[in-house]
């Protein structure tokens, strides 16, 4: 694991992968069509369901392939606690924005790069703002609301009390079990 | 190889199944969960020292996440390139100001556009941070490795999101 720890503590091979692996995400995101306003907009009206399949298939993929690489010390886990106040509210708060923009914060990038002047104009530069806002507000917020009713666990194996590969099996089943409804509906 | 490059979109599941490859990358390569929103803090960050080197250092967050081009920092530039190259590639690059489906329901006034787009690219950036991530960080990094917070993070992205898409379009856009 040395050859991993000289990787991640390198800054300049670090800022280089970034970049690479930022242009490999937008390039997937514009192929999966969900850069779009169209496309996002069409799943919160739960018209169109692109955006839950390229979701679904990117954890159906991931979860067993993270589950093997932390087994073997490839990968660590950065699954925190969460709370009520942190992981509810600023879930909603985000919705909402999510659903009067049309983009998520990557996806705002990536309608950019397709020529969305509403994406760089409104959204990029609204994101920047929202994100000072917290700033200004963080060490208000940060013992108060934020802290307010933990979740009982950090994992959902935890949660359930069951083996992590049961956990990924049921999960496994319950996403194909979905995508598979989706496309029988035709959606 | 140039031809799948060239299509205008690829099948969602595969597109998504990259991305899920690619989020394990980053967590090996990187350590860190494929996100994007802690760039913009970064960046905000940046913004703030060229105003004010003293008040930004003070900040209690910009401690937490320090102001800096990094890996974090570099995913958004990569995914502008990205998809960029994608649209090009495809032949789909065009400016557009207002989306044809805002267009459809709200007619084509760009200033209104633009409002809306600011208000809500100001809450999802207030939201993410308070939610600590976004749609690839909590929705898919989290999940990824059963983060109990970042699988009911995501539910409420959804619940919330829904919930306002059906005001705008189903109850604003009707009664317009």
């Amino acid at each position: 694991m040395t050859s991993l720890a000289v990787i991640r503590g390198n800054r300049h091979s670090q800022v280089v992968l970034g970049l690479v692996t930022g242009i490999c995400f937008g390039f997937l995101l514009q192929k999966g069509g969900v850069t779009d306003y169209g496309v996002i907009e069409g799943q919160l009206l739960l018209v169109d369901f692109t955006v839950l399949k390229v979701m679904l298939s990117a954890v159906m993929v991931g979860m067993p392939a993270f589950a093997i690489l932390r087994q073997y010390g490839y990968a660590n886990s950065h699954a925190a606690h969460g709370t009520l106040g942190a992981n509810v509210i600023g879930g909603l708060v985000f919705g909402a924005g999510f659903a009067l923009l049309g983009y998520c914060p990557g996806t705002v990038a990536g309608a950019v790069g397709t020529g969305a002047a509403d994406a760089l104009i409104g959204g990029m530069a609204g994101m920047l703002i929202g994100a000072g806002l917290f700033a200004e507000l963080y060490p208000a917020l940060k013992s108060r609301v934020l802290a307010w009713g933990k979740f009982p666990a950090v994992t959902v194996p935890e949660f359930l009390h069951l083996h992590l590969w049961v956990v990924i099996v049921l999960l496994e089943a319950c996403m194909a079990g979905f995508l598979i409804f989706l496309e029988l509906y035709g959606l | 190889m140039f031809g799948v490059l060239a299509e205008a979109t690829w099948s969602p599941y595969i597109a998504g199944a990259g991305i899920g490859i690619l989020s394990c990358l980053a967590l090996v390569l990187a350590d860190r969960p494929l996100g994007c929103s802690t760039a913009f803090v970064k960046a905000r960050g940046l913004i703030g020292k060229l105003i004010s080197t003293e008040k930004t250092a003070k900040m209690e967050y910009y401690r937490e996440i320090v102001p800096q081009v990094d890996w974090a920092f570099m995913i958004i530039p990569g995914i502008i390139i990205g998809a960029f190259l994608s649209s090009v590639l495809s032949r789909t690059f065009h400016v557009v100001w207002v989306p044809v489906l805002w267009e459809s329901v709200f007619g084509g006034n760009v200033v209104l556009r633009i409002i809306v787009a600011l208000a809500g690219g100001i809450l999802l950036g207030f939201g993410a941070r308070w939610a600590g991530g976004c749609t690839s960080g909590h929705g898919i990094s989290g999940s990824i490795q059963l983060s109990l917070a970042s699988m009911i993070t995501a539910a409420c992205f959804f619940a919330g999101g829904i919930a306002v898409a059906l005001l705008l379009y189903r109850v604003i856009g009707v009664w317009l």
